[in-house]
């Protein structure tokens, strides 16, 4: 039983990776910068894991201190990977809708 | 039923992520695909709370206030050319994220009787191990960045044979704890010599070379978070972390190959580099250097039909993008065709220079890539070359013994004429004179380059 879990896991991994580079050949390099910032909120996925080992119960206070400190490092790295990709992704644009005056 | 609606959620939260990753193909669907991303980040986060396993949620609660606090401020306050070190402390405690859960699971599961199971062993090493030198690794590339610590390579002798021997013991360690007494104390331990690894392996890299380790580092966070997945029995971390692999090591590749290095002699290669100097010195042309002034330069620009700016480095440096937009506004307002040259490292990550362009408001149409500009240099009347040295380098193409040899490069020798902003004659990170500065239709404009582009400007407007 824990055998075959472990092939599907692996399947899954496997196909993820190909699909990955697949998309990810797309990106063309002028957004590699927020690509790397955005790849960088998705590892925040962690926080799932943080979330669980912070709330199950742990006899003693080492590990749910653990758990706090994980929680709080994937939550800022979910939080900030996505805010800051956004300012970037923001910035990219065609033509101002109405170029300003030239200041002096 | 109530474990399958939260599997059904992660699946969404897949499809988001993937669907993210697919909209960054154009810069029109790019943001949409990032707010897409967040909201599946959010659906994830969401069902985790349903887990029935948990049972507080003081702890996570508290967590989620620090970090999403201080996430949001560091990510609202930083600036865009502050770029690379952000990316690279994010990358870092999404790894130390990782790292402690599996020590949490590991001290979890332990006290059960019988052995902790191979698969889920073998896991929690990887991601501790994965986890804990991609933490350390970022910290040290983000004090590089931010120049707490000395950008070049710091070496010592027997280096590489101290880094060896320290793996050596952390496999040797993990071994213990799969066959032998699995004790915390064991997996603390090898915690510890990751993070000591991390740190050793990142100082001797050099400042110049951080597009790569970024991107490395990057990978390997993707993979921690994929052996966490591994650990927990969950899907949605298992994707995530191979999505964010794949896009790392295939941003690693790019970089090595516009370096024209290989990977191994980035992170290796720190010996060998500070030879290639006074040996390459001797491949110039032994021309003779032209200096100009601004009034000149400006008359070459606004009589010209097109002309195309190859920003560097410096230019960000000098905080000179947004005079570079003016300039290139008053240009395109007299009928001349400008666009930027974009080399795929210029900057200090990957794209770099094209979202400091675009916060100086350049319309991203206007950024060209390599291969796309190099067959126009023919035709252009000027190349406007602004803080960008090495990149620009014909040796790359026509000396053999160059040790920028065979990098591809932005072809400006071919343009028509050639103006170089540059605050003085010294030679380029890789430490190499560039025979660009005394071909006979170059003309150097010396000075800082905000404001030899702000003398420009005065100059244009004149005409």
């Amino acid at each position: 039983m824990t055998g075959s879990r472990l092939v599907i896991e692996l399947t899954i991994l496997a196909l993820a990776v190909f699909l990955g580079f697949e998309v990810i050949s797309k990106v063309p390099t002028m957004l590699h910068t927020p690509l790397m910032s955005g790849t960088n909120a998705i590892h925040g996925i962690v926080i799932v894991g943080a979330i669980i080992v912070a709330g199950v119960a742990h006899p003693g206070w080492p590990m749910k201190i653990v758990g706090l400190v994980a929680v709080a490092l994937a939550t800022a790295n979910v939080v900030g990977g996505f805010v800051v990709t956004d300012r970037m992704l923001q910035m990219f644009r065609k033509r101002e809708p109405a170029r300003a005056p030239e200041p002096d | 039923m109530r474990q399958n609606l939260i599997d059904l959620g992660y699946l969404v939260t897949i499809v988001t992520f993937v669907l993210a990753l697919r909209f960054l193909s154009s810069p029109t669907s790019a943001r949409r695909g990032n707010l897409i991303g967040a909201a599946g980040m959010a659906v994830a986060i969401a069902v985790t709370l349903a887990q029935r396993q948990l049972v507080t949620y003081w702890w996570v609660v508290a967590g989620v206030a620090v970090g999403a606090v201080a996430g949001a401020i560091s990510a609202r306050r930083v600036k865009m050319t502050a770029m690379p070190q952000m990316v690279a402390l994010f990358n870092g405690v999404g790894g130390g994220a990782a790292a402690l859960v599996s020590l949490a699971e590991f001290h979890r599961l332990v006290p059960e009787p019988g052995r902790l199971p191979a698969d889920e062993g073998i896991s929690i090493l990887l991601s501790a191990l994965i986890g804990s030198v991609s933490f350390a690794g970022s910290l040290v590339a983000f004090a590089k960045l931010q120049e707490l610590i000395r950008g070049r390579p710091i070496t010592y002798g027997g280096q590489q044979l101290v880094n060896a021997a320290l793996l050596a013991l952390m496999v040797a360690i993990g071994l213990v704890v799969l066959v032998g007494p699995q004790s915390v104390g064991l997996l603390l331990a090898l915690l510890a010599g990751a993070l000591l690894f991390g740190v050793l392996f990142v100082l001797p890299i050099g400042g110049a070379d951080m597009p790569v380790v970024i991107s490395l580092l990057n990978a390997f966070t993707g993979l921690a978070a994929a052996a966490t997945g591994f650990v927990l029995h969950n899907n949605v971390l298992i994707v995530s972390g191979a999505l964010v692999g794949a896009s790392g090591t295939l941003l690693t590749l790019l970089m090595g190959r516009a370096m024209n290095r290989s990977i191994g002699n980035v992170l290796f290669g720190a010996f060998g580099a500070v030879t290639a100097g006074p040996a390459a010195a001797a491949e110039t042309n032994g021309g003779t250097v032209r200096s100009t002034g601004p009034e000149d330069v400006a008359i070459m620009l606004a009589y010209a039909q097109r002309v195309v700016i190859v920003p560097g480095y410096g230019l960000a440096v000098a905080q000179a993008q947004h005079d570079v937009r003016q300039l290139a506004d008053l240009l395109e307002g007299r009928g001349v065709d400008v666009r930027y040259a974009i080399h795929p490292v210029a900057g200090r990550m990957p794209g770099h220079m094209n979202v400091l362009l675009a916060e100086a408001n350049v319309p991203y149409p206007q950024l060209v890539e390599m291969e796309e500009i190099n067959p126009d240099f023919p035709r252009t009347d000027v190349a406007l070359v602004i803080g960008a040295n090495d990149v620009t380098n014909p040796a790359a193409r026509t000396t053999p013994t160059s040790p920028i040899y065979g990098m591809p490069i932005l072809d400006v020798d071919r343009a028509a004429a050639v103006v170089v902003l540059k605050r003085g004659m010294s030679p380029g990170f890789a430490g190499i004179d560039n025979a660009l500065y005394t071909d006979p239709k170059t003309v150097m404009l010396f000075g800082d380059a905000k404001d030899s582009v702000s003398r420009l400007i005065a100059s244009v407007k004149t005409l």
